[in-house]
């Protein structure tokens, strides 16, 4: 695979870095062995309560109803399907054999070197998906793409590219997450995307991971004139820790970028999840919201936005709720205006569910406990086009049992 | 239908409300006078039944009932229903999942707000940046929603352009039965107002003063805001001291 020598020799020098932010983690700790999993046409080798798990972190194991569909296991792809025109759909590694090692797009955004996993990612690739909406192409139903720990304890190394082409629409839902079976793993996952010219990306990622699976995703995103990127994050079960601060540039005029989270972090679940967004050019914009639950976990909700030149918009806000005695939030929002005419502003508030809302609700008719999940219902409502109705449902389930703990 | 005796309430062991008696009728609306801090909002809130509002002492009953410690949901449930002066924002809480909450399925709330031009705040979050003459018209369809049969109004007219005044009029004639006779009326009302421009809208059977946290002076209400616009709240108090 034509790979530039000069990645890997950073790489090997930044094996052992460790990263700036989260728990450190061994990574001999974990295996890197697994069984291949044969690709599945038809998703005959699943077992039903595989299935029902991989329904509740949004995969549904079929090709109605999506343009494309990417299923990875451990190290292995076991379906990568596109039913629709203007839209590509590889293995990375295929990607990068078939386009000459993607010079243009791989580890052009993310730095190799930035820390021990993107090194070990770099070193030792499993696979991820390479997903491109070619120019103009208008993809009207999402695309899912799973990445999936199917043997305890592997570290899974994924690398993933997305390029919406110049006027392409597009909406990727990934879903992470183990098998019912296994209770401990690591995923690193690099994310490279690439939103052109007047394009339309929505990334939705739902986490359902396992109590004892450490995460670490990489992720940039750069957008040019006009382009706008959403993007959704959505974790209510329980992990061991994810740490994430994916770093978003607007470099063409007009360009948008809306960064919504949706967490609740679960007694024992370390998260430390994070966006940046650096505002290059002017009336790009941009909003980060954070909505962040904790029933006994620790969360802390950082942003960063950057404002480089004068008229651009941006927005921050991060709130909390602690619904637990032992449960710790910590907010992190920053600002950095480095010329005049920027226009940005940050919002940040943690703390228990205020009684004066409760009070309000209760004299509409609702008992104390009513008002208390009503406020926390909304608090944490998903709204998000595309989503299987079983991931909604398996929402509002989680919603309810985070309600018990009031 | 509902009365207060000897009501004494403190907020966190501050004495607010001094021996309140009050006596509203079916059909009747009063209306509330005072200066700013005289527990005006105080006395709302505690028939409201509120945490903060601490009854020392006294009793308020309301149909047959002693709600005194009655917690704030049940005496909703009974049908006491208030639109707040400044009610709180709720992130993510939509105004037209409240809405449904106050009408119980009993009324379409889509309709509802069709019918007052608020159609466009349903899927806004509730109160999150909304105008104040917004916030009243918010408030009082909650309450004809809710349909509550003692209503309370804590300036419902604070904040109104004097245009949306009158449809802020219309409403609260609604939610008090204006436009039955009286004797068919099954609603009572007590109205906090500072400039009386509301009763224009809706004759009130009753004013009361309030001072230092009594009813200083009780009286017709259009008599006392001419009292109250000419001489002030001092010597409106002063007056009816003397009188009693």
């Amino acid at each position: 695979m034509p790979v530039l020598p000069e990645l890997k020799e950073a790489a090997v020098k930044s094996k052992d870095k460790k990263a700036a932010l989260g728990p450190d983690l061994d990574l001999l700790q974990f295996r890197r062995q697994a069984q291949d999993w044969s690709y599945d046409e038809k998703y005959a080798s699943f077992e039903e309560q595989e299935k029902q798990h991989l329904l509740r972190a949004g995969i549904e194991l079929t090709d109605l109803d999506h343009a494309g569909t990417f299923l990875q296991a451990d190290r292995s792809i076991m379906h990568c399907k596109t039913s629709q025109p203007g839209l590509e759909i590889l293995p990375i590694k295929e990607a990068l054999k078939k386009y000459n090692g993607l010079p243009d797009y791989y580890w052009r955004l993310v730095p190799v070197d930035a820390d021990k996993y993107t090194a070990a990612t770099e070193l030792e690739l499993d696979n991820g998906y390479f997903i491109r909406a070619l120019p103009g192409a208008r993809i009207s139903q999402p695309v899912e793409a799973c990445l999936y720990i199917r043997t305890e304890g592997l570290a899974q190394h994924v690398h993933n590219i997305v390029v919406a082409e110049p006027g392409s629409h597009l909406h990727i839902i990934t879903g992470c997450t183990t098998h019912p079976g296994v209770t401990s793993g690591l995923h690193l996952g690099i994310s490279e995307f690439y939103v052109k010219k007047g394009a339309h990306l929505t990334f939705t990622m739902v986490h359902n991971w396992a109590e004892n699976v450490h995460v670490r995703p990489r992720s940039a995103i750069i957008v040019e004139e006009g382009g706008v990127y959403l993007s959704n994050y959505i974790v209510l079960k329980p992990v061991k820790s994810v740490q994430m601060y994916p770093s978003v540039r607007l470099v063409g005029e007009g360009a948008v970028a809306r960064l919504n989270s949706v967490v609740v972090a679960h007694p024992g679940s370390e998260l430390d999840l994070g966006g940046r967004v650096v505002l290059e050019a002017p009336h790009s914009r941009a909003e980060v919201i954070a909505r962040t639950v904790t029933t006994g976990g620790t969360a802390i909700a950082r942003g960063h936005l950057i404002g480089k030149v004068p008229n651009i918009k941006a927005h921050l806000e991060c709130r909390g709720l602690i619904l637990a005695k032992q449960g710790i939030m910590y907010a992190v929002p920053e600002l950095t205006g480095e010329v005049a005419g920027v226009e940005m502003s940050h919002e940040a508030a943690v703390g228990r569910i205020a009684q004066e809302e409760i009070e309000y609700l209760m004299a509409r008719g609702l008992t104390e406990d009513e008002a208390a999940s009503t406020i926390v219902r909304g608090f944490l409502n998903v709204e998000i086009e595309g989503l299987p109705q079983a991931l909604r449902d398996d929402i509002e389930r989680t919603i309810q049992e985070t309600e018990k703990g009031l | 239908m509902f009365q207060i005796e000897d009501l004494w309430v403190s907020i966190d062991d501050k004495e607010v409300l001094k021996g309140i008696n009050l006596h509203i009728k079916k059909g009747e609306t009063h209306a509330l006078f005072g200066k700013n801090g005289s527990g005006k909002t105080t006395l709302l809130m505690t028939i409201m039944g509120f945490g903060r509002y601490q009854v020392r002492q006294g009793r308020i009953t309301f149909l047959g009932h002693d709600i005194t410690h009655m917690p704030t949901y049940e005496r909703a449930q009974l049908g006491i229903g208030m639109a707040f002066q400044r009610p709180p924002t709720i992130r993510g809480v939509k105004t037209k999942d409240i809405l449904k909450v106050c009408a119980g399925g009993k009324m379409s709330v889509t309709a509802l707000a069709f019918e007052y031009g608020f159609e466009n705040f349903l899927d806004r979050e509730i109160n999150h940046g909304f105008s104040g003459g917004e916030i009243k018209k918010s408030e009082l369809l909650q309450l004809v929603a809710q349909d509550p049969k003692l209503v309370l109004l804590d300036e419902p007219e604070s904040g109104v352009d004097l245009e949306s005044l009158q449809l802020i009029g219309q409403i609260i004639r609604r939610v008090l039965q204006k436009d039955l006779r009286r004797v068919d009326r099954h609603k009572a009302g007590l109205i906090i107002t500072h400039t009386g421009y509301i009763l224009n809208y809706l004759n009130a059977d009753m004013g009361h003063v309030m001072a230092g946290g009594q009813i200083a002076c009780q009286g017709h209400p259009m008599d006392i805001l001419e009292h109250v616009k000419k001489s002030g709240y001092e010597e409106c108090v002063r007056c009816l001291c003397f009188q009693n």
